[in-house]
This record gives C-alpha cells, structure tokens and sequence, in this order.
C-alpha cells in the first residue's frame, strides 16, 4: 500500500515552511485509486510547482477530480506515492458544495469556515472576487456564478501556497468564464502560489495556463496548451471541433486507452498500458507520462 | 430548594436541554436523525448492563451507545447493508435484548416506563450533579471540535483538505452524542430521546442567519419546553417527559407562524453590526 508522506523542503534549505519560488509544492508518482476493483485513475505522474498553472481536462468519469483529491491528500493512492511538500497550505474549491437549507450560513461566515478570519481580510479577499456585496446574504440564496466567486475568495483569503480549483466557472456564462479565468490567473500571480485547475474546457482556460494535463484514467498527453491541442490524444477525446480553434495536424493513431487505463491496441488485443511516446512537448520538469505505466 | 422534587427536575430539564439543543443542530444538519434513534433504543441495554454490575445508570448507557456508535461505523466500512438498514438492525436488536436482559433479571425491580418514557420527577441530587458535570463535559469537547466539525458538515472533502481533521471530529461528536443520550434519559426516556435532539433545533432554524446562533437558540428553545413542559405536567397531572416534547412540538408550530421571520431579520441586522 502507497502512503503519503512529507516531502523535505525541494530547495534543499532547512525544512522549514514553504521555500521560495519553482519549489516544488505536491507530487504525484505512479499514483492510482481503486474502488470496488476498478482503476479510477492509475498511473499518474504530476508535479506543481510554485507559480506554476497547471491545467486537467479530460472527459467526465476520466479521473479529474480524483487526481486533485489525490493531490490534496483527501484520498489516499493505492498504488504509487503522493507527496504533499512539508507546511503546505493548501485552498480548496469542491467541484460540488451543495448547503442543506436546514444550515444557516451566509456569506461572511461561510468565509471563516476552516480557519478565522478578521473583518477586514473578509472584506478585501470578496472585494477581489467581486461580491463585497453579498457578505451578509445567506449562501442558499446565491446565482452559481456569484457562489463560485465566494468560494474563490475564501479559498485565496487563505493565502494558500497550493490553490486546487474543481471546475470554477461551472454555473458561470462565457463571459464571465473568461472574467474569472483572468481572476484566477491574477490572484495566483498576485499569491505567488501553484495552481491545480479542472476544466472541461480547453479554449479558454489556454491562455493562462503553463501545463495542460489529459486526462483518462491515465494521463494520455502533456504539455504546453498549444502542444496538447495539436496531440492526437486530445482531438480523439475531445473530437476535432474542439481542438479547431487552435489545432494544425492530427497524427496516425493504432490503438485506444479505455477508461480502467489499459490499452486496446490496433489488433484488439488489450495489454497494461502503450509503449510509445504520445504527442505532447515535455513539461519543464522533464517529461512525465507515458501511459499507464513507463515502467 | 433542592428538596423540591419539582425544583430538581427543572434543574435537571434545564441542564439537559442547554447541551442537547446545540448537539441537536448537528443531528439536523447532518441528517442523523435516525443514528440519534438508535443510540437511544440501545441506552436500555446500558440500563440493564449497569443494573448487572452495579453502576451507576448513567455510566452503562453511555458505554453500550458508545458501543453502537462504533459498531455502526463499522458496518458501514464493512459495506453491503445501507445505512438506514444498519440503524434499524441495531436499534431493535439492542432494545429487545435489552428488554429481554431486564426481563430476565427478577431480582431487581426495574420502572420500564421510567425508562421507556422518562422519570424526571424522580431525579435525585446525584443525578443532579452527574447531568451538570457530564453536560458541561459534552459542551466543552464540542465547542473544542466546532470548527472542524462545522466544516466537514459542509463539505467533508473541503475540511479534510485543508486540514479540518474530520475524521477525529465525527468520531467524537458520535461520543457527544452518547454522552447526551446517557444524561438525557431519566428527563425524556428511551422512546422521546430524538425529540429532544431535533425539535428545539428545528425550531431554532427559522429564527437565525448562523450555525452559533442556531446553537444558542435551540439551547434556549430547549429550555423553554422543558420549563413549559414540567408546568404543564404539573397542571394537567400528565406525564412529564412526553409533556416536555409535546410543549416543544407547540413551541416548533410557533416557529412556522410570520413571526419568526420577522425575528430572523432582527438577528441578521444584529449580526452584520457585530461582524
């Protein structure tokens, strides 16, 4: 069985607390969930680093959400390591977050919830998403827009060094997408922290991101968005009108993944995982996936 | 004044109902009306346990509901049976056995319906002492846990990520809750326990903006009814405990006219002045 363990300070300098930039904040090695016999995801190789905007896409059921949670530390690997960097603080937003009407909970207290919080950073951490407004407003009452903007502030009012963000702009119209994709990649800037961001949606989220990650049950490709647009990997998950906006070629494919993360190849036989290289430029940190197992 | 049988079972009332209206707003919010069932149908089994080995009452049930709360999280990990299965399989089981292990023990005369429906009237000085201490224990642990109990009420996922502990958290709010079954049972009795956790924080819903709130006033709305209630047992010469939950069932019906809301802004106005 996998564990997760602290990560010594990367820099090298005294373990203690957060070190500077290009630290590397959380990584995955090999990682996979299991449940009920069945890979949810298997085979994941991730590292962040401060700074760094990293971006998941993948089909529904690839895995999305159980690699962030995996990288948060709610789920634990069964296979392969996750090391979560030592004094790491960690802001969240949930894919789901559904408030039972019986909790009465408005805003302000909504942003308190996991650590205090004073007037004034309450205050500043809503006016930077944009909802000052709706600090006394009780959180059953709010549009999906406007909830996914309390819920990025009270993620950032922690100031965390690792944001993890489950599809933010669900519930949010095109324009406001792009609006709070901006926010987001400022407010990363501005926090100097990494981010971990899910998305069905390759077009917008390109433009801020240094790291685009395909997911489907395994990593299928990675790389610069540029370069996964043009991955045959990601027009065969996400068809070819997706990727026009931005694709050029497309290459010869033999074989298919399937979603426990094995591999059909062109001959129908079905093996762990493929032995070649797929399209996708390297990350910086050196190139990570290769299937569902390099080794 | 303690001499005053009716004093004691204010006091006792009182006491109970401090610690079970905020105990309560998590059995609401959590939906765990049902587990709150069970523990208490189990309390008779503790009765019987510490009838045995002579201790005092309060001592067993809280054992044997601490037992059920374990063994219920452990069913559930084991998987197969759904929850509500699980709840009801063990609420029965350990009321029959309980009945049988009384039913058995002819040398003790034992009140079923002290036990069944509640005695409050027959709370002694020692009860008195073990009410108050074991509650002011319960309301300490469970103001030490609010937080991260709170947030993994609501987002379990979002707590532990951010480093909530939840885990530790329901594990001792499920002792909390035996805790408050163990001192509540003389006041209501095994079959009225429920009420007690979830009226007065179904009630106290409809008047305030916040979870604190909410606590402090299902406390009072507790109170409210057993004070109500024990007047009323006392006028009408009906049994107390069942008159305790009728009065908050009265106070609940109030909850639902206008006059809450009008309440509930005031609360908010108060709160956006002291944020």
């Amino acid at each position: 069985m996998a564990e997760v363990t602290p990560l010594p300070s990367a820099s090298g300098a005294p373990a203690r607390g957060p070190a500077g930039p290009g630290e590397r904040l959380v990584a995955l090695s090999g990682a996979g969930v299991s449940r009920g016999g069945r890979w949810l995801v298997r085979g994941v190789d991730l590292e962040i680093a401060r700074g760094e905007i990293v971006t998941l896409i993948g089909p529904n059921g690839s895995g999305k959400s159980t690699t962030a949670k995996l990288a948060l530390g709610v789920l634990g690997p069964d296979e392969g390591g996750v090391t979560l960097g030592r004094g790491v603080r960690v802001g969240y937003v949930p894919q789901r977050l559904a408030i039972d009407w019986t909790v009465p909970l408005t805003v302000a207290r909504l942003m308190r919830l996991t650590a205090p919080l004073g007037r004034d950073e309450t205050r500043a951490a809503l006016t930077r998403t944009g909802v000052a407004h709706l600090a006394a407003a009780e959180v059953q009452t709010l549009s999906g827009g406007e909830f996914q903007r309390v819920l990025l502030a009270r993620a950032i009012a922690r100031k965390p060094d690792l944001l993890v963000l489950d599809e933010p702009v669900q519930g949010v119209d095109f324009t406001g997408e792009l609006a709070l994709y901006d926010l987001i990649a400022g407010v990363a800037q501005e926090l100097n922290c990494g981010v971990l961001l899910i998305s069905h949606d390759l077009h917008v989220v390109m433009a801020q991101t240094d790291r685009v990650i395909c997911l489907n049950g395994h990593i299928c490709c990675q790389g610069t968005p540029h370069a996964v647009a043009e991955s045959a990997e990601y027009r065969r998950l996400f068809g070819r009108r997706a990727a026009e906006a931005l694709a050029v070629y497309e290459h010869a494919h033999d074989h298919t993944h399937l979603l426990d993360g094995r591999v059909r190849l062109a001959d129908g036989t079905i093996v762990e995982s493929c032995d070649h290289e797929h399209g996708a430029s390297a990350p910086p940190a050196g190139r990570q996936a290769g299937g569902g197992g390099d080794a | 004044m303690l001499d005053d049988f009716f004093t004691r079972a204010l006091i006792a009332g009182i006491g109970v109902a401090l610690v079970a209206g905020p105990l309560g707003c998590f059995i609401v919010w959590r939906r765990l009306a049902y587990f709150g069932d069970t523990l208490s149908h189990s309390a008779l089994l503790g009765v019987a346990l510490a009838l045995l080995a002579e201790v005092d009452p309060i001592l067993g049930v809280f054992a044997v509901c601490a037992l059920t709360a374990l063994a219920m999280l452990a069913l559930q990990r084991r998987g197969g049976l759904s929850s509500d299965s699980i709840l009801g399989l063990l609420a029965h089981s350990t009321l029959a056995i309980g009945l049988v292990a009384l039913a058995f023990m002819t040398w003790v005369r034992v009140d079923l319906m002290g036990f069944l429906f509640g005695d409050i009237l027959a709370v002694s000085r020692a009860d008195l002492v073990a009410i108050w201490l074991g509650g002011a224990a319960v309301l300490t642990v469970l103001a030490w846990i609010w937080r991260p109990l709170f947030a993994a009420t609501v987002n379990r996922e979002l707590a532990a990520a951010e480093g909530m502990a939840p885990a530790r958290a329901e594990l001792l709010f499920m002792l909390l809750t035996a805790g408050v079954v163990a001192i509540a049972l003389k006041l209501v009795g095994v079959l009225l326990m429920t009420a007690l956790l979830i009226i007065p924080a179904a009630t106290a819903r409809r008047f305030v903006r916040g979870p604190e709130q909410m606590a402090l006033a299902a406390a009072g709305i507790g109170c409210l009814a057993v004070t109500g209630g024990l007047y009323g047992s006392l006028q009408f010469d009906a049994p107390s405990g069942p008159a305790i939950v009728v009065a908050a069932f009265a106070l609940f019906l109030v909850s639902l006219l206008p006059v809450a809301r009008a309440v509930r802004r005031l609360a908010g106005r108060k709160a956006e002045g002291a944020a």
